[in-house]
Formats: structure tokens, C-alpha cells, sequence
């Protein structure tokens, strides 16, 4: 049963003062969301699970179904006027992705699933052909699953060694540690721009200036940044960044991995297919030129127009003001939070994205996230598919509140509500 | 919060609080363990079983959330006692209540004190937490060779 916020409760509205910061007006942006409109199990939904997945602006919404309403056909192949439209449609859509973070050239950017395929594309297309035993890659303790396994099967395809950079209690790298594994054998620094359980921002110019003393390249999983971040590939001065579309108000299906025009220029397909070659005969071809090499087969066409259309509405505003905005709402969380009795809050590094891990005493994770789904509150709990982080702290699994640039004061307040009716539903 | 309510039943939060049969039981004769890497839930099963089949006692230890924990805790005190058999007609009663739809009726006297768990229907993603402690009893009565059981 969908039952609209109005006929319940008043819509939700921030408080005075809440837009000063980044003069967002939070208000009006959420009413370009569809979906921040309806009922969750009879209550408002109070949705802070966005580092999972964020929710669709309208305008996003509309751009797909305008996509297969007006200009649907195969992209770079036929000559009638909807080929045309499509392939025009694609392309302006990268060009508008490279602008978001600054690419010095649109085609250095390629379409993709996502980060995760992001990653593998780097490890067989980059990594595979220069590693071999005795080579090391470097990743850190605080990686999502997506940017550790791929590295491990490439270590077990290769003979090369993995390596791991520690972190503190707060969640910090240990740089020190990270200077020290660096060596004239790495062949590749894998990190996330953000993390995703910690929200630590990973210091990546730093990081890759290290790397390349030691003709290393770096690889900056960017699928926790791009959302709550401004990103400049040129001044983060790494190899390789990727991101999600669906991460950053953009559809499923579609993400984009950025690298540098010669590195990319060097690298050999990934898959084979359609699209991707420039001849091909019966007993061998030659292939495209960078992206559509890594581009095989009909791509996620409307997937990358979506994603133009989410760049776009995230440029009306501007990412710095979307960081201020988040960052004055995440102090407000911590401060709330903080306060909350047995609540331990895990990661706590300065400057972090708005993402608040916590574990409860006597509460165990999933409990915490059924009793709050109740409220209409949507949080994550589990291993957030970084299990090596989990027992980095100690923990099976922990909860986790996310925001995004829609969220205010009032749903951090009930959050530090709903986890108050933990302790009186679960007693003890 | 009524529907909540129904899944966080006082005999739940009871046995969640204070589980019964808790503990490692020493020289048991039959150990297995479970483990759903997704939520965390992680528990061991002891068994003893006589010769005549017979489950003459039980214990589970480990760590969990509220409704895997009384789970495993109600099933250790209605199949201690029992025989295998009994405890494995017990399993199916206990699979087919909690993965039933919601409207299905729940026959009180068939499945007891389970009852409590009919909630659970209503939180498909909690059924993996209620069956852990089942499925582990039931592999460790097949004697089955798996390091771990899942139901994830």
C-alpha cells in the first residue's frame, strides 16, 4: 500500500537555519525525488541508506523514459536519423560525465557497469599483462569487497603479492606504513576515494605522488566519493578513478571508470565483441580505439543518459555545496549520536563523508534494522562487504546510517529516536 | 508498533535475554556449526545422542541477533529428550511455519511454544536468522560432513 507522506504527517522540512549550509534549500530539493514522498510500513520513509544505493531525481527519471519514448535505437551503427539520436544522446553523455570530474579528454572516460567492473577491467587490462611473481599491488584495510577480491584473483592469476595498508582506531591510514610498502615492484596502489563503512577520505594526491616515485599507477575506487565529493581526476593526480551511476542519483547498471589517455591507449580488451574492434576477419582483428575498446556489445544506452541527467542535477547545485551541506548535517548526526547510551560510533577521522557506522551494546545489527525499518527507517546492517574491516573492529557486523543531500536535522533526530525504541522493544 | 510486536515476542526477548541450554556441552557427541557470514549470526550445536536414538541433551553457544539467539534456545528445550526423529518432524513444522504466508492459520497445537515465531513470516529477511540453529541441529543429527551450514 503506498500511501503519501501528506495524508500521514506533514512533509518533513528543516529547520530554520538547516539550508545555510551550502544554501541548499532541502526543501524543495526533496520534493524533486519522487520516492522521498511515500510511506514506509505506514510512516514516513526516512531513507539513510544512501551509500548503498541513492534515490532518482525526477529529472533522471524522466531523461530514461524520454530516452525510449523519443530516441531509442542502437548506438554507432546505423545511418537512419534515430541511430543518429542515440549515438548523439550517448556520446553527450560522456561528455558531460568528463566535465563532472574534470577529465582532460571525454574519451578517456569509459561506460560500464559499474565500479565493480571498473576494477576487474583495470586488473585483467591493466595489471594482468605487467604482473608476475614478485610484482606487489597494494590495497588498503579499509577496501569494499569490490576492490579486494579482484586484486586477489589477479594475485593467484599473476604470482604477485598483496599487500595491505593498517589503519587506526579512528580509521585513518597509516601513510608511514603505505610509504614504507611502496617499493620499485608495485605495480598498482588500489584505494577507495571514501570508504564506505568508515567514511574516511583517503588523502589520494598524496597517495599517488608516493606511488609514482615508484613508477607505480593508482587506482582510486571513487564509488563512495563521487556522491558526496567534488572530483577533480586531474588534481587528485591518480591513474585510474571509478564510479556508480547508481550511487550518484544515477540508474543501475551504469558506472564509468576514467584513466589516463595512455595508459588506456595501452591497455588490451577486456571482453570481445560487437562495437569494440576496428576489422575483424575470420582469423584475427584489430581492435578500436580507447573507449569504445572497452565498450563491447550494445551498452547500457539509457543507463548513460540517466547518469548525464543525474551530473546535470547535481551541477544546479554544485558538489562543494552538497559537501558543505552534508558535512554540517553529519556533524549534527555525530553530535546526536554520540549522545545515544551504549552506542559506539565507528570511524571517526576527520573530514569523513556523511556515513555513521555504529554498533549498540546488546543489540545485535539486524535487530537494530528491523526494529528501525518499523519507523520507516531504512539503514544498513551487516558486513557492508568489508569483512576484514569488521574484524579490524572487533565486530560480526555493525549498522550503518548514510546521508545524502536531501536528508535533514528532523531525520537525524529520528534516527536517535527509532534507536531509542530499540532498547525498549528488545528491554534488558 | 503492533507488527513489531509480533516479531519481538516476550518469550523471544526472554530466551534472547537469558537463552537456556547455553554453553559448550563438554564430550558432547556430535558438534556442528553455523554460520551466515551475511548478518553475523554464528553458532555451534552439541548433541548428545543414545543408543536408542534418543536426544539426551543439547546445548548451542554462540553469538547472534535476538531472533536467531531464542531460536536456538526454545529448540534446544522441546527437542531435548526427544528422539532424532521426533526432532526432525520438529525441524519441518518449525521450516514450514515461519516460510508460510502470512494469512496461512497457525495450528497452535501442532507447533506449541514455537508459535511465538509465526512474526517471523512477516520479516523474509529474518527467516535466515530463525532457521540457523534448525538447520545446524538437523545436519548434526544427519551426521553430515560439512564444516558449516548456512541458510543464507
Amino acid at each position: 500500500m503506498t500511501v503519501t507522506v501528506a495524508q500521514q504527517r506533514p512533509m518533513i522540512s528543516p529547520q530554520v537555519g538547516q539550508t545555510t549550509g551550502g544554501g541548499l534549500d532541502v526543501e524543495s530539493i526533496r520534493r524533486d525525488f519522487p520516492i522521498l514522498g511515500r510511506a514506509v510500513r505506514d510512516r514516513r520513509l526516512i531513507y539513510l541508506d544512501n551509500a548503498a544505493t541513492t534515490q532518482k531525481p525526477r529529472s533522471v527519471i524522466e531523461a530514461i523514459e524520454r530516452f525510449y519514448e523519443e530516441d531509442n535505437a542502437n548506438i554507432h551503427r546505423g545511418v537512419h536519423l534515430l541511430s543518429q539520436q542515440a549515438t548523439f544522446a550517448y556520446e553527450r553523455a560522456r561528455g558531460r560525465i568528463a566535465t563532472f570530474i574534470n577529465a582532460p579528454e571525454s574519451s578517456e572516460c569509459i561506460f560500464l557497469r559499474g565500479t565493480t567492473e571498473a576494477t576487474n577491467l583495470v586488473a585483467h587490462g591493466y595489471c594482468r599483462p605487467r604482473c608476475g611473481p614478485g610484482d606487489e599491488i597494494i590495497i588498503t584495510h579499509m577496501e569494499h569487497h569490490s576492490n579486494i577480491v579482484p586484486w586477489q584473483l589477479l594475485c593467484e592469476a599473476t604470482g604477485a603479492t598483496l599487500r595491505v595498508v593498517p589503519i587506526d582506531d579512528e580509521g585513518v591510514l597509516d601513510l608511514k606504513e603505505y610509504e614504507s610498502l611502496l617499493n620499485d615492484k608495485t605495480c598498482l596502489v588500489a584505494v577507495a576515494h571514501a570508504s564506505n563503512v568508515l567514511g574516511t577520505v583517503n588523502p589520494i594526491r598524496q597517495m599517488s605522488e608516493f606511488a609514482h616515485r615508484h613508477g607505480a599507477v593508482v587506482f582510486v575506487d571513487g564509488a563512495q566519493g563521487a556522491p558526496h565529493l567534488p572530483v577533480d581526476v586531474q588534481e587528485l593526480g591518480c591513474d585510474f578513478y571509478a564510479f556508480s551511476g547508481h550511487k550518484l542519483f544515477g540508474p543501475t547498471g551504469i558506472g564509468v571508470l576514467w584513466g589516463q589517455h595512455a595508459l588506456l591507449d595501452d591497455m588490451s580488451p577486456y571482453e570481445g565483441g560487437g562495437s569494440m574492434i576496428q576489422s575483424v576477419t575470420l582469423e584475427s582483428s584489430t581492435y578500436a580505439d580507447v573507449p569504445t575498446r572497452f565498450e563491447a556489445g550494445t551498452p547500457d544506452i539509457s543507463g548513460a543518459i540517466g547518469l548525464s541527467a543525474a551530473v546535470d542535477y547535481l551541477n544546479r547545485f554544485g558538489m562543494e555545496a552538497i559537501a558543505a551541506y552534508e558535512d554540517e548535517l553529519l556533524e549534527y548526526a555525530h553530535q546526536r549520536l554520540a549522545d545515544v547510551d551504549g552506542i559506539r560510533l565507528i570511524g571517526t577521522a576527520p573530514g569523513k563523508v556523511s556515513v555513521v557506522a555504529f554498533a549498540l551494546a546488546d543489540a545485535h545489527p539486524h535487530d537494530i534494522g528491523t526494529i528501525l525499518d518499523m519507523e520507516g527507517i531504512a539503514v544498513r546492517t551487516g558486513h557492508h562487504c568489508a569483512q576484514p574491516l569488521m574484524s579490524r573492529f572487533g565486530v560480526p557486523a555493525m549498522a550503518r546510517a548514510s546521508f545524502a543531500f536531501y536528508n535533514t536535522r528532523d531525520e537525524v533526530d529520528a534516527l536517535v529516536t527509532g534507536i531509542g525504541k530499540i532498547r525498549e522493544v528488545l528491554g534488558g | 508498533m503492533t507488527e513489531l510486536r509480533e516479531l519481538y515476542q516476550q518469550v523471544i526477548l526472554d530466551h534472547n535475554r537469558n537463552p537456556r541450554n547455553f554453553g559448550a556441552l563438554e564430550n558432547a557427541d556430535r558438534h556442528k556449526e553455523g554460520y551466515n557470514p551475511l548478518c553475523g549470526d554464528h553458532l555451534h550445536i552439541y548433541l548428545n545422542v543414545d543408543g536408542e536414538d534418543l536426544i539426551t541433551d543439547i546445548h548451542f553457544d554462540g553469538s547472534g541477533c535476538a531472533i536467531s539467539k531464542a531460536s536456538a534456545s526454545l529448540m534446544t528445550q522441546m527437542v531435548k529428550g526427544k528422539t532424532a526423529q521426533e526432532a526432525r518432524d520438529a525441524f519441518e513444522r518449525f521450516q514450514s511455519l515461519v516460510t508460510s504466508e502470512m494469512d496461512t492459520p497457525v495450528d497452535l497445537e501442532e507447533v506449541g511454544k514455537l508459535a511465538v515465531f509465526a512474526g517471523v513470516r512477516e520479516f523474509p529477511m529474518r527467516v535466515k536468522c530463525a532457521t540457523l540453529a534448525w538447520h545446524t541441529m538437523k545436519s548434526a543429527l544427519d551426521g553430515k560432513h560439512d564444516s558449516q551450514i548456512t541458510t543464507e
